[in-house]
């Protein structure tokens, strides 16, 4: 039962990091409609550049604000220039450069940093929580931090013009240009706040995996059988099945036996694929009627 | 003149006087090289060797997922630059020609078929990997093209009878889990472990190694074996795992990224287990000190090289040597990664290797003097630790010794240990 | 918000409306062309010295691969990031009977292909349920599997492990007066030809225009009361198929299986190669090929350091250059020319 307890904390505790990243994979589909692969590669960057500022001695609040702005910049710049272009070319087209831009970020990070592992300080310490050894600090804050957000998205999109605008313009391009929204910036916008929330969760995740140029490839896997799990039209789904997907993996590593251990990833997604079948858009996705 | 590598069988009365001269500088990288000819004139060359050249092939993971072991390669490049600065070997320059595999089994072959037949290189020296050196294995020994010193701690390499164009380098894994097998049967002989092992080639060797070396009582102690694949953003279940199963000896043989992830929730979560860390992790800039040095009190080890991040080598010519190449011809590298001294150790094997064949530059010659390695020691090999070779031996390192981590670094203790087979 | 459509957002419009005519013209041209590339590649092996020839198989290989994954993603709109998977297990197919059960090893190739077909078909059953990125999720979830079962202990018997397992490259018969590596290539080249000559039967076949009429228009292609899950079943079962055949060789030319040859990133160059090859185009999957093999090769030329950054620089700069792949700008270039010449 302790055994039990402890690993579907464990794996809370690894689901906020994926949770964190399933919410900025679904923030960027809800603009543009596609999937970033090269998503953890941009989140990766940003802490390096937290991490570079405060190596220099910037405050750790200051360098996670500028990175946090510097990382919405970088995003509305990637839109602008690389994907702009390829407006009108195929989905896969754009898959292409995707992964052009995971592999120019992933090399230039290696380049830079080189690829040994670097700490990456807390703001929240790293003491045990209430004195239990269930949960520390860090991890409690980054859940709380992703509720935060998630809470935050919400109200943006459901709360504010600019948030209805692009929800607008992702759903209905043509339809949102007639009543003059600007659907371009919209979708620029949108990579910005991806590319933002990309950086707080790299930001949160580098001190708990520590930081190295691949520390996303994992997590974003990961991130992605979240977001699709919980759905990928609906931020708290895609929260949820972020968590879900940490618990269901530590779960089956720890209590199947045999084969557990060494296939729980295997494992973990074939559950997803199970729960796709019986609900093909995520859980809490909603399921699209296409007209003729 | 001095020399940085110890030879006994082909250096001349002339320079063995003075090595013995130029006793404490030995043991330099960065020293000139031996220029010396052999007494035997007589030459003879092999492909991609001329009067003024000889051409090495090489392959690593310049880029891909293992873009992390780059650091071998690149010393290694970095090294014959520094020796072609000096002279070369005998007058020749090394033309060292090193590709990208990206860790791709397919992509080493087309390199290492494109360096064998396009380059017409003498020798492959040092590829990085085991899945990747498995792959080239059975086409360098038909095409009886030396594969020197490969970049692996895989047993197989050493097996002079059935592939006599290969020769290993390090203290194989096996042989280490074996070591850590002994330590713990004699610290405590009736604990409890759990291992926790990457889900690859090199951590399958540990497991074998550990479980080898526990004999009959390896069924009854060994009480969680746990993987992680390199994917995996945190190994936390597996060590929470372990501590419920009430282990109270932890093998942690992860790579340096999951290895301080293991130290630090093992103190996490307040378990305090015998704590036994694998050369592959123990370095104390790329491990120990991310993990917080808090934690690592106690811990236990093993080295065969020196670790560039341990304040007590600060004075040791050795180390000195290397970091006055690192300064001058890596600049720019992080000189906690371990991989840039074992690149560097590599190539030192190889010129050493080069040297003893004098003019002789046959892959023939070549085999045969790799075979023939006595007591060599290079410039960052721990103080005691040689390389030897025979034609019976492919194995050239095979010592270790034990360390524990107090304060902020290693004390190593006990004799040289050798985890032979058997 | 209206729904998105995923299936037939994927592609790109067709190229533009080409006239009967100018469509006959197309073909005679391809005829030639195809004979020119026939008469080139059969002559290549005896230019080239070993290595190259090798390099050669391979893009061979890989452009087979493709063409598989063409026929689900390209002709059939199904979307795949497993494909890699198939080649794997087709490579393990035939190291698995080479090695342990001393099969010839013209005899593995088709048992490679009728394992991954059955896996394939299987494969497709589920994936009838998914479509766009939720399929994708499915068969990444292959791709990532695959690895980790080819390394599970209880499967060493079979597949070697971590260890992976060697193959014997095939001898060529002793009356050719060909090398090892020159019969190989003869071999596959063979093989391809088959496969390609195949694949482009059946896209024009009456199966091939219901296959493309799911992909264009899924709801209009069942009203039209094509049985669509039939077809996308066997689609996915072909081009499992065709990649497993493709993965018999490429064990047959790298005479080495391993687990960690076969990782996710082999899925996402084919699919690259794909892309850039031109989807829905059987030459443009040797492109793709060409693509596969060389350009690392090429990034590296330019910086080690930064291969990877090259890399990715390199596919922007063919994606912006040709965002409907070779293929679509072969296209574009012969209507431009052919344009010019009317004028």
């Amino acid at each position: 039962m302790q055994l039990l307890l402890q690993q579907v904390m464990a794996g809370l505790a690894n689901g906020a990091i994926y949770a964190l990243v399933a919410l900025a994979v679904v923030m960027i589909y809800q603009a543009i409609d596609h999937l970033n692969f090269a998503q953890g590669e941009m989140a990766t960057f940003s802490a390096y550049v937290a991490w570079q500022l405060i190596h220099w001695g910037t405050p750790y609040w200051l360098a996670f604000a500028a990175v946090v702005v510097l990382s919405f910049i970088g995003g509305v710049a990637i839109e602008r220039i690389l994907f702009k272009p390829l407006h009108n070319a195929s989905i896969l087209a754009n898959l292409v450069a995707f992964i052009a831009l995971f592999s120019i970020l992933n090399s230039g990070d290696g380049y830079l940093w080189d690829y040994t592992i670097k700490t990456f300080p807390s703001p929240f310490g790293t003491k045990p929580l209430f004195g239990s050894a269930l949960i520390d600090s860090h991890e409690a804050g980054m859940i709380g931090v992703t509720a935060a957000m998630l809470g935050l998205i919400y109200l943006f999109f459901r709360g504010t013009r600019l948030g209805l605008a692009m929800r607008a313009a992702a759903a209905n391009p043509e339809s949102a240009r007639l009543v003059g929204i600007r659907v371009g910036w919209m979708t620029a916008l949108g990579w910005g706040i991806a590319a933002a929330i990309g950086a707080v969760a790299g930001m949160l995740i580098a001190p708990v995996v520590f930081l190295d140029p691949n520390m996303m490839f994992g997590v974003l896997l990961y991130g992605f059988a979240g977001a699709v799990l919980g759905g990928l039209t609906s931020p708290a789904g895609a929260v949820l099945g972020g968590f879900a997907v940490g618990v269901i993996e530590n779960l089956a590593g720890t209590f199947i036996p045999y084969f557990g251990r060494d296939l729980k990833l295997t494992i973990a997604l074939l559950v997803i694929v199970a729960v796709l079948m019986v609900r093909p858009a995520g859980i809490f996705g909603r399921s699209v009627v296409s007209r003729v | 003149m001095t020399h940085f590598l110890e030879d006994k069988t082909t250096v001349t009365k002339l320079t063995r006087r003075t090595i013995l001269a130029a006793a404490p500088a030995a043991l330099a990288f960065g020293s000139p090289l031996l220029r010396t000819r052999p007494a035997r004139a007589a030459k003879e060359y092999g492909p991609g060797v001329s009067d003024n050249e000889i051409k090495i092939g090489n392959t690593g993971p310049y880029s891909g997922p293992a873009s992390s072991y780059s650091a071998v390669p690149k010393s290694q490049v970095a090294f014959w630059r520094m020796i072609n600065d000096q002279g070369g070997i005998s007058g020749r320059k090394i033309n060292f020609i090193s590709y990208d595999d990206s860790y791709t089994p397919p992509k080493t072959i087309e390199m290492v078929r494109k360096l064998v037949e396009q380059d017409n290189v003498l020798l492959v020296a040092s590829p990085l990997g085991t899945p990747t050196n498995s792959a080239i294995w059975h086409y360098m020994n038909q095409k009886k093209v030396p594969q020197l010193f490969v970049a692996t701690g895989a047993t197989k390499w050493d097996d002079p009878k059935g592939h006599p164009w290969t020769i290993g380098w390090q203290p194989n894994y096996q042989s280490e889990g074996r070591i850590y097998a002994s330590y713990i049967l004699k610290e405590k002989p009736d604990g409890k472990i759990g291992l926790l092992y990457q889900n690859d080639d090199f951590g399958k060797d540990y497991l074998r190694g550990v479980t080898d070396g526990l004999g009959d009582k390896a069924a009854t102690m060994i009480a969680v074996k746990a993987s992680y694949e390199t994917t995996d953003p945190t190994v936390d279940s597996q060590i929470i795992g372990m501590k419920a199963a009430g282990c109270n000896i932890f093998v942690n043989t992860g790579i340096p990224k999951f290895a301080a992830q293991a130290i630090k929730k093992a103190a996490g979560i307040d378990w305090k287990p015998l704590h036994i860390l694998s050369s592959i992790g123990n370095s104390v800039g790329a491990t120990l000190k991310p993990a917080g040095f808090e934690n690592c009190q106690g811990l236990i080890s093993d080295f065969y090289l020196k670790d560039p991040t341990d304040p007590k080598w600060k004075d040791d010519p050795g180390f000195k040597s290397w970091v006055a190449f690192m300064d001058k011809y890596l600049p720019a590298a992080d000189k906690s990664d371990a991989g840039y001294v074992a690149g560097a150790s590599l190539a030192a094997m190889t010129a050493q290797v080069l040297t003893q064949c004098g003019d002789e530059l046959t892959r023939e010659n070549v085999m045969r003097q790799a075979a023939n390695l006595h007591d060599v020691k290079t410039p960052m090999l721990l103080p005691g630790i040689k390389a030897n070779t025979s034609p019976t031996d492919f194995a050239p390192l095979k010592q270790v010794q034990m360390g524990r981590f107090g304060g902020e670094r290693w004390e190593l203790f006990g004799p040289l240990l050798t985890g032979a087979i058997g | 918000m209206t729904p998105p459509q995923p299936d037939t957002a994927l592609f790109a419009p067709a190229a533009g409306q080409a006239t009967v005519a100018r469509r006959a013209a197309l073909l005679s041209t391809r005829h030639w062309v195809l004979a020119g590339v026939l008469a080139i590649a059969a002559v290549l092996p005896l230019v080239f010295q070993g290595f190259v020839v090798f390099q050669l198989t391979e893009v061979m290989i890989y452009g087979l691969a493709i063409l598989g994954l063409n026929l689900l993603t390209g002709y059939n709109g199904q979307f795949s990031v497993g494909h890699g998977a198939f080649y794997g297990l087709g490579a393990y197919v035939t190291a698995i009977l080479m090695q342990r059960y001393g099969v010839a090893y013209y005899w593995t190739l088709p048992a490679a292909g009728g394992v991954c077909f059955v896996v394939g078909a299987l494969f497709g059953l589920p994936a009838l349920r998914l479509q766009g990125l939720y399929l994708a999720l499915a068969t990444f979830a292959l791709a990532v599997a695959l690895p980790q079962l080819l390394k599970f202990h209880g499967l060493e018997g079979w597949t070697g492990g971590v260890q992976g397992i060697v193959v014997d490259q095939p001898e060529a018969p002793a009356f050719l007066h060909v090398t090892d590596d020159q019969w190989l290539y003869y071999f596959t080249l063979a093989v391809v030809l088959v496969m390609f000559a195949g694949a482009a039967n059946l896209v024009k076949s009456r199966s091939g225009r219901a296959i493309m009429a799911i992909r264009d228009h899924p709801i209009a292609a069942a009203a039209m009361g094509i049985n669509e899950p039939l077809y996308k079943t066997l689609t996915f079962g072909v081009s499992a198929l065709y990649t497993g055949v493709a993965g018999a060789l490429g064990a047959l030319a790298v005479q080495f299986v391993a687990p960690d040859s076969f990782s996710l990133f082999l899925s996402i160059y084919f699919l690259v190669g794909l892309i850039l090859g031109g989807m829905g185009s059987l030459p443009g999957c040797l492109f793709g090929g060409l693509f596969v093999l060389y350009v690392p090769n090429i990034a590296e030329s330019v910086s080690r350091g930064l291969a990877g950054a090259i890399y990715g620089v390199i596919m922007l700069l063919v994606i912006f250059v040709m965002p409907s792949g070779a293929a679509g700008f072969a296209r574009w270039a012969y209507a431009y020319v052919s344009q010019w010449r009317n004028r």
